[in-house]
C-alpha cells in the first residue's frame, strides 16, 4: 500500500482526513433515536426545574442522579443484551436475589462485607454464564431462558426465605447505597451511587469502544456475518449476559442500602430496564444504538415520573405514563428509522468522494 | 431441446399485449434504467438479456410494481397502467417470477399457490377445492412430480422453482416475466421448464424470459431485448442473432477484454492448500491441489456443492472426512475462527445477508475480522484503512458512512477490504462479482491478479461462465457434490455446462 | 395429515403429556393419593381452564409474530368491570359479559393497530399497554370490586362429572379457534404473516387484517379469562392477572406446545398439550405438598429443557447428499 512508508503522523492525518469530524458525527448522532433521548433528557429537565425551581439546585440535582443510578446500571446492561440481539427478563430476579444475599450473608458482621460482596459478583456472572450458554448453544430463545430463569430463580429465593423480608444486612454495606461523600463545596454531598454511575458508565463507554463492543453490536446487527468474520458469536453473546447480571448485581448492592431487604426489591426491573433502553432509541432486535443513550433513556423516565410528581399527578398514574412513553418513543424511532430509509433513496445524494487519494493528487482538503 | 419443438412461427401479427416505453428509474442518485422501451405480443417469448447489473432485475420489478418508475409509460394491452403493489400487476394478468423465492416452507404447495386467494364455499375455506385446483394446474402443466398437499419445505430447490412458476400461471396471467428460472434447476428440470413455456406459449400467454444461459436465449426466445447500462442496445428477432453479435452487443465489447492479463512476475508455486479424499454430508470425494500464484475457478449449478466445498474449506461447514494441507501442515478448519488464524479468507456469495453489517459504518465493518480475530491489530489496520479502500478506488461519503447507503460495487469493495486487512494467504470468493457494476468488476479481477502476483492461491466460485474462463488458470467443474472433473481455461462454455449438467461425465485434465 | 413437521411437535408435546401422567400417577401414588380421582382430574382440569383461554389467545399473536404482555391487566379489568356491572343483580350477567369482551376487544384492538399501523414490536406494544391499564387499576381500584351473582358464580363451580363447565367452555373456543385458523382466510393469513412478512405481502395479503385479528382475539380470550376468575372469586380484584404470572406463563405454554416463539410455525392442539402439562405440574406439586415457591423453579426448568428440545429437533438443514441417499438437496430451513 502507498501509505505504508509514510510516517505514522501522516498516516494518522490521512485516516482523520478520510473520516467525518467529531462535530459531524455527533450532530448525525443526535438526529437518529439515540441521540434525541438526550435532547429529550434536557426538555424534561427543564420543565421539572420550571415547575419546581429547587430542584435545580446542585444539591437536589445531585441526589436525584443518586436515586436514578440503580435503574440506569441496570439499563447499561440491559443495553449489552438488546444491541446483541437478545433479552434479559431475568435482571428483576438476579437483583432480588442478590439483595437476599446481602441481607442473610452478612448480618451484622461487617468482616463480611467484601467476602459477600466477591461471592455476590461471581454469583451474578454465573447466571448470565447460564443464561448466554443455554442460549447461544442450546439455541433456546433467550426471551424463554431468561424468563425460566427468572422464575427459578425468585422461586429460590423466596423458598428458602420463606418469602418474607429478613434482616438488613450490616450498616457498613448499607452505606454503598445510602451514603456519600460529604462536605463538598456546592454539592454538599456526593453519593457513592452516583460514583459508582459514572464509573459503570465510564467503563461500559470505554467497552463499546474495544474490538469487543464493536463486535457485539455486529453479532446484533448480523450475527451470520459476524460468525464468518471469525467472532465466537456465542461466547461474545454470553458475555453480554454476564455484563447483564453483573450490573443488576450493582444495581442490588445500591437498592439494599435504598429500600433494605424485601421480596419486592427488583420486581419488574427488567421491564423498566428494558423501557429505558427502548426510550435511549436502542433498536430491539440489535445492531443499532448508543450504550450512554440507555442510561439516558433511565434518566429520561425517572425524571419525566418527578415532573409528573410535581404536577400533582397520582403516583399510581406512573405506570400509564412509563406505558404511554415507551410505544411514542418506539413508534417515533421506528417512523425515523424509516424516513432515514426512504429519505436515502430519493434525495440528491451527498457528496462522494475517492477514498485517501494518492498524495500526488494535490494538497486540496478531500482531493476529488 | 431444440428450436424445432416450438416452431418458430411469426409472431408479428399476434396482438401487442404490454408496452413500455421511456421507462426511468434510478436509485440513490445513479441511474439504473435510461428511456427503456419494449414492446411483448401474445404469445412471444421475449428474451431480455444483458450483464449483472444491466438492470434486468429492476425493469421486472418496475413492471411487477414492487418499485415505482420515475418516468415513462407501461401499457397493457393498449391500456396506461400504473402498479404501486404487485397484487394490482397480478389482478391487470401480469404475474412474476422472482429470483428470490416467494414461497412459506411451513405451509403447502396448495395453500402457497392460492395464499391471499384461498377458495371458499361460504366463509370457510374450502380445501378440497383448493387441493384440486391446484392439482389442476400442476396436470395443465404437465407437473406430475409435486403433491399439492406436501410442505414446501420437503420440496427440492427445482421444485420450489417449479411452484413458484405454477403460482404465477394461477394468476390467469396474459403476461408472466421469469427472472432466471432455471438458475436452480438441472438437465430434466429445465426440460420440464422448457415444455411448461411451450404449453404457455400454446395459450397466447407472452412471457419475459430473463437468463443468463444463451442457450436456452435461443432454445426458446422468439424475440431478444438486451440491456447494457440500463438502456436498451438491441431489440431484434432471434433468428436474426447468433452467440457472437448477441454476446457483442451486451458488453459492447469482446469478453476478454474485462479480464486483465495475469501480471508479469506471477509465478505459480509451491502447493499451498492440498485437500485428499474429504468429505461431508454436501460434499464427496474432494481432491484438490491449490499453488500460490494460482486462481482456480470452480464452476457447477446452483447447488452443486460449489459454496459447500469453500464453506468447507474455511470451517464455516466442515468436512467431516478427509484431511487437508495448508502450505505443508496439516491444518483442520475446524470453525471460521481457526481458518480465519491460518489466514484464510472466505468473501461470500450474499453480501448483504452474510458479509456485511449493513447498520455499521465502512470503518466498522472493515476492521470486523481483525477485531474479532486479531485484536491487538486494530490499531494498525485503523490505520491502513485509508491506503486500502484508496487501492480499491472505494467512493463513499467518508469511512464513517454507514455501509447500507452504498452501491453494490462499493459494498464489495468494503468486504474485500475487512479480508485484505489480514494479508490473507489463500481467499475464498464465492460469487465475488454478483450484483456490481462493470467497473467494480474489473477492480474485483485486478484485485485478483495483484493477490496472485503476491503470491496467494485464490479459488473462485462462479456461475459467470466467461468469467470463470477468463480469469482461471485451472477450472474445477462441481456435480451434485463431486469434483465432476477439471478443464483448461481454453474450453469452451459449453463443455463446462456439459460437465456440470452430467451430458459429459468424466473428464481428465489434460 | 400431511403436514409431518407440525405433526411431530405436536407428537413430542403429548408424548410429554403422557410422561407427565406416568410421573404423576407414580408420585400421586406413592402418597397414598389415586392420580384418576374424580376430585384430582377435576383439579387438573380447572387448573387448564384459565390458562387455557390465555394460551389460546396468546397462540394466535406468537403465530402472526406477535406477543401480547398487557394481557394479566385486561383479565383484572375484565374481571372488575364484570363484577362491577353485575353488582349481585343476576339480570345484569348478560351486560356485565358484554361490557367486559367489548372492553377487552378494543384494548386488542389497540395493539393491534400499534404493532401494524406504527410498525412497534409487539413486545413493546403490548408491554406499554399492559402499563396503560396497570395506572388505570391502581388508580381507581383500592381492592376487590363488584360482586358476581350466584347464577354467574355457578359457571366456575359445576361441572358435568368430572369436567368443569369452564374447561368445556375453553375447549369449545378451542374448538372454534381451531376452525378459524385451518378453516378461514384470515386464519391462513395469520401463518402467513408470521411466517414470512414480505411473502404475504407479495401474495396481495392486507398484512393489517391477521395482525388485528390476532390481538383482538387475544385480549377478548384474556377478557374472558377474566370472566371465569370473577365468577370463581364471586368479585373483580385488580391484582389477579398480573399475580397469576399469565403473560410469560401462556407464552411459556405456547412454546412449550411447539410453537416457533418467531411465528409462522404451530398448532393451537400443541398449545393446549402445553397447557395440560403446566396443569398437571402444579397438581402434583400441590398433592405433593411441595412449597408453593418451589413450582416457580420446575415451571422455569421445565419450560427451558423442553425448548431446548425442541431447538434441538427443528434445527434442519439441507437434507445430507451423502452418507445418508438422497439426490436433490432441499432448501435449508431456519427453524
Amino acid at each position: 500500500m502507498s501509505v505504508s512508508e509514510n510516517a505514522q503522523g501522516t498516516r494518522n492525518e490521512i485516516l482523520a482526513r478520510n473520516r467525518s469530524s467529531a462535530g459531524d458525527r455527533l450532530l448525525r448522532a443526535l438526529r437518529t433515536p439515540s441521540g434525541g433521548v438526550f435532547i429529550l433528557l434536557i426538555a424534561l429537565l427543564i420543565a421539572v426545574i420550571a415547575a419546581n425551581p429547587s430542584f435545580g439546585e446542585p444539591g437536589s440535582l445531585i441526589r436525584f442522579i443518586g436515586r436514578t443510578a440503580p435503574i440506569a446500571i441496570a439499563a447499561i446492561g440491559q443495553y449489552f443484551v438488546i444491541v446483541s440481539g437478545e433479552f434479559d427478563l431475568s435482571m428483576g430476579s438476579v437483583v432480588t436475589a442478590q439483595v437476599f444475599i446481602a441481607g442473610n450473608l452478612i448480618g451484622d458482621d461487617d468482616a463480611r462485607v467484601l467476602p459477600v460482596l466477591g461471592l455476590m459478583f461471581v454469583f451474578g456472572a454465573f447466571i448470565g454464564l447460564i443464561n448466554g450458554l443455554v442460549t447461544t448453544l442450546l439455541k433456546v430463545p433467550s426471551f424463554i431462558v431468561t424468563l425460566g430463569m427468572m422464575l427459578a430463580l425468585l422461586g429460590m429465593v423466596l423458598y428458602s426465605t420463606g418469602g418474607a423480608a429478613t434482616g438488613n444486612p450490616a450498616d457498613s454495606f448499607r452505606q454503598i447505597g445510602r451514603g456519600g461523600i460529604r462536605d463538598v463545596p456546592v454539592l454538599e454531598i456526593i453519593p457513592y451511587p452516583v460514583i459508582i454511575f459514572v464509573v459503570t458508565a465510564a467503563a461500559a463507554l470505554w467497552l463499546m469502544r474495544r474490538p469487543y463492543g464493536r463486535t457485539l453490536i455486529a453479532v446484533g446487527d448480523n450475527s451470520r456475518a459476524a460468525a464468518l468474520t471469525g467472532a465466537r458469536v456465542w461466547w461474545v453473546k454470553t458475555r453480554a449476559f454476564m455484563l447483564s447480571s453483573l450490573s443488576a448485581t450493582v444495581a442490588g448492592i445500591i437498592l439494599v442500602g435504598y429500600a433494605g431487604v424485601h421480596p419486592s426489591v427488583g420486581r419488574g426491573y427488567e421491564f423498566t430496564a428494558i423501557t429505558a433502553v427502548v426510550l435511549g432509541g436502542v433498536v430491539l432486535g440489535g445492531g443499532r444504538g448508543w450504550v450512554l443513550s440507555a442510561a439516558a433513556g433511565a434518566f429520561a423516565l425517572e425524571t419525566l415520573f418527578t415532573l409528573l410528581n410535581f404536577l400533582g399527578v397520582e403516583s399510581t398514574w406512573r405506570d400509564s405514563v412509563q406505558g404511554i412513553i415507551i410505544i411514542v418513543a418506539v413508534a417515533a424511532a421506528a417512523q425515523t428509522w424509516q424516513r432515514k430509509r426512504r429519505g436515502a433513496s430519493s434525495r440528491t445524494h451527498e457528496p462522494t468522494h475517492p477514498i485517501a487519494p494518492p498524495p500526488t493528487v494535490g494538497t486540496n482538503e478531500r482531493g476529488i | 431441446m431444440d428450436k424445432e419443438v416450438f416452431p418458430l412461427e411469426s409472431r408479428v401479427n399476434t396482438p401487442v399485449v404490454l408496452s413500455v416505453s421511456g421507462l426511468s428509474k434510478s436509485f440513490f442518485g445513479i441511474e439504473v434504467l435510461k428511456d427503456v422501451s419494449l414492446e411483448l405480443r401474445s404469445g412471444e417469448v421475449h428474451g431480455l438479456v444483458g450483464e449483472n447489473g444491466a438492470g434486468k432485475s429492476t425493469l421486472m420489478k418496475l413492471l411487477a410494481g414492487v418499485h415505482h418508475r420515475d418516468s415513462g409509460t407501461i401499457e397493457l394491452s393498449g391500456a396506461p397502467v400504473d402498479f404501486s403493489h404487485p397484487t394490482q400487476a397480478h389482478e391487470a394478468g401480469l404475474s412474476t417470477v422472482f429470483q428470490e423465492f416467494n414461497l412459506l416452507p411451513d405451509r403447502t404447495v396448495a395453500e402457497n399457490i392460492y395464499l391471499g386467494r384461498e377458495p371458499r364455499s361460504g366463509i370457510l375455506v374450502n380445501r378440497k377445492a383448493m387441493l384440486e385446483r391446484t392439482r389442476e394446474l400442476l396436470d395443465q402443466l404437465g407437473i406430475t412430480s409435486i403433491q399439492p398437499s406436501t410442505p414446501v419445505s420437503n420440496l427440492s430447490v427445482a421444485q420450489q422453482q417449479i411452484v413458484e412458476i405454477a403460482k404465477a400461471v394461477s394468476y390467469d396471467a396474459r403476461i408472466i416475466s421469469m427472472d432466471e428460472p432455471t438458475a436452480a434447476l438441472a438437465g430434466p428440470e429445465v426440460e420440464l421448464l422448457y415444455s411448461i413455456i411451450g404449453r404457455l406459449k400454446e395459450r397466447g400467454v407472452a412471457i419475459l424470459y430473463v437468463s443468463h444461459r444463451l442457450k436456452e436465449i435461443f432454445d426458446l426466445c422468439d424475440t431478444i431485448t438486451v440491456l447494457k447500462d440500463g438502456e436498451v442496445v438491441g431489440s431484434q428477432p432471434a433468428s436474426s442473432m447468433d452467440d457472437a453479435s448477441l454476446v457483442r452487443l451486451m458488453v459492447g465489447r469482446p469478453i476478454s477484454a474485462y479480464f486483465p492479463e495475469v501480471t508479469p512476475g506471477t509465478i505459480i508455486g509451491e502447493p499451498l492448500l492440498e485437500v485428499a479424499d474429504a468429505g461431508n454430508e454436501q460434499l464427496d470425494s474432494i481432491n484438490l491441489a491449490l499453488r500460490t500464484g494460482e486462481i482456480v475457478g470452480i464452476a457447477g449449478l446452483q447447488g452443486s456443492g460449489r459454496t459447500e466445498l469453500v464453506e468447507a474449506i474455511f470451517g464455516a461447514a466442515p468436512f467431516t472426512r478427509g484431511s487437508m494441507r495448508l502450505a505443508g501442515e496439516a491444518y483442520t478448519a475446524r470453525s471460521t475462527r481457526t481458518a480465519i488464524q491460518h489466514r484464510v479468507a472466505l468473501i461470500t456469495e450474499d453480501r448483504k445477508s452474510q458479509g456485511l453489517s449493513l447498520n455499521q459504518s465502512i470503518l466498522d465493518n472493515a476492521l470486523s475480522v481483525i477485531r474479532s480475530v486479531f485484536p491487538g491489530r486494530t490499531n494498525q489496520a485503523r490505520q491502513d484503512a485509508p491506503g486500502v479502500f484508496s487501492s480499491l478506488e472505494v467512493i463513499a461519503r467518508d469511512l464513517d458512512q454507514e455501509v447500507q447507503y452504498l452501491s453494490g460495487g462499493n459494498q464489495q469493495k468494503v468486504v474485500l477490504a475487512k479480508w485484505l486487512a489480514i494479508s490473507p494467504r489463500l481467499v475464498l470468493l464465492d460469487e465475488p462479482t454478483r450484483g456490481i457494476d462493470v467497473g467494480a468488476k474489473v477492480a474485483v479481477y485486478n484485485l485478483m491478479r495483484a493477490l496472485a502476483a503476491e503470491g496467494k492461491a485464490i479459488l473462485m466460485v462462479s456461475s459467470e461462465l466467461p468469467e470463470v474462463l477468463g480469469m482461471s488458470d485451472r477450472v474445477l467443474v462441481m456435480r451434485d457434490g463431486l469434483i465432476a472433473g477439471e478443464l483448461s481455461p481454453t474450453s469452451t462454455e459449453e463443455e463446462v455446462l456439459q460437465l456440470a449438467t452430467g451430458a459429459r461425465t468424466e473428464e481428465t485434465p489434460s | 395429515m400431511n403436514r409431518l413437521s407440525r405433526l411431530t411437535s405436536t407428537h413430542i408435546v403429548y408424548l410429554v403429556v403422557l410422561l407427565t401422567v406416568i410421573v404423576g400417577t407414580i408420585l400421586v401414588g406413592s402418597v397414598g393419593r389415586s392420580f384418576f380421582s374424580t376430585g384430582n382430574i377435576s383439579d387438573i382440569l380447572t387448573g387448564t381452564s384459565v390458562l387455557g383461554f390465555i394460551a389460546i389467545g396468546q397462540t394466535l399473536v406468537i403465530l402472526v409474530g406477535s406477543l401480547d404482555l398487557s394481557v394479566p391487566y385486561v383479565i383484572s379489568l375484565s374481571s372488575l368491570i364484570a363484577a362491577g356491572i353485575m353488582a349481585n343483580q343476576g339480570a345484569n350477567v348478560l351486560p356485565g359479559v358484554l361490557a367486559a369482551l367489548a372492553i377487552s376487544a378494543l384494548i386488542g384492538l389497540a395493539n393491534g393497530l400499534v404493532v401494524s399501523g406504527l410498525k412497534v414490536h409487539g413486545f413493546i406494544a403490548t408491554l406499554g399497554m399492559g402499563l396503560i391499564i396497570s395506572g388505570y387499576l391502581a388508580t381507581n381500584y383500592q381492592g376487590s370490586s363488584g360482586q358476581a351473582p350466584l347464577s354467574f358464580r355457578l359457571i366456575g363451580a359445576t361441572g358435568l362429572g368430572p369436567v368443569p363447565i369452564s374447561t368445556l367452555i375453553m375447549l369449545a373456543t378451542a374448538g372454534l379457534v381451531l376452525l378459524m385458523l385451518n378453516r378461514t382466510r384470515v386464519g391462513h393469513h395469520i401463518y402467513a404473516v408470521g411466517g414470512d412478512l414480505g411473502v404475504a405481502r407479495m401474495s396481495g395479503i392486507r398484512t393489517r387484517t391477521p395482525i388485528i385479528t390476532a390481538h383482538v382475539l387475544c385480549s377478548v380470550m384474556a377478557g374472558l379469562a377474566g370472566l371465569l376468575l370473577a365468577a370463581r372469586l364471586g368479585v373483580g380484584s385488580p391484582t389477579i392477572g398480573s399475580q397469576g404470572g399469565y403473560d410469560l406463563l401462556s407464552i411459556a405454554a405456547v412454546v412449550l406446545g411447539g410453537t416457533l416463539l418467531a411465528g409462522g410455525k404451530g398448532s393451537l392442539v400443541g398449545t393446549l398439550g402445553g397447557v395440560l402439562i403446566f396443569a398437571m405440574l402444579d397438581n402434583i406439586m400441590s398433592v405433593m405438598q411441595i412449597n408453593p415457591f418451589l413450582k416457580d423453579v420446575v415451571r422455569g426448568l421445565v419450560i427451558v429443557i423442553a425448548v431446548a428440545v425442541y431447538a434441538r429437533r427443528t434445527v434442519i438443514t439441507r437434507p445430507p447428499r451423502f452418507e445418508k441417499s438422497s439426490t436433490t438437496p432441499a432448501r435449508e430451513v431456519s427453524a
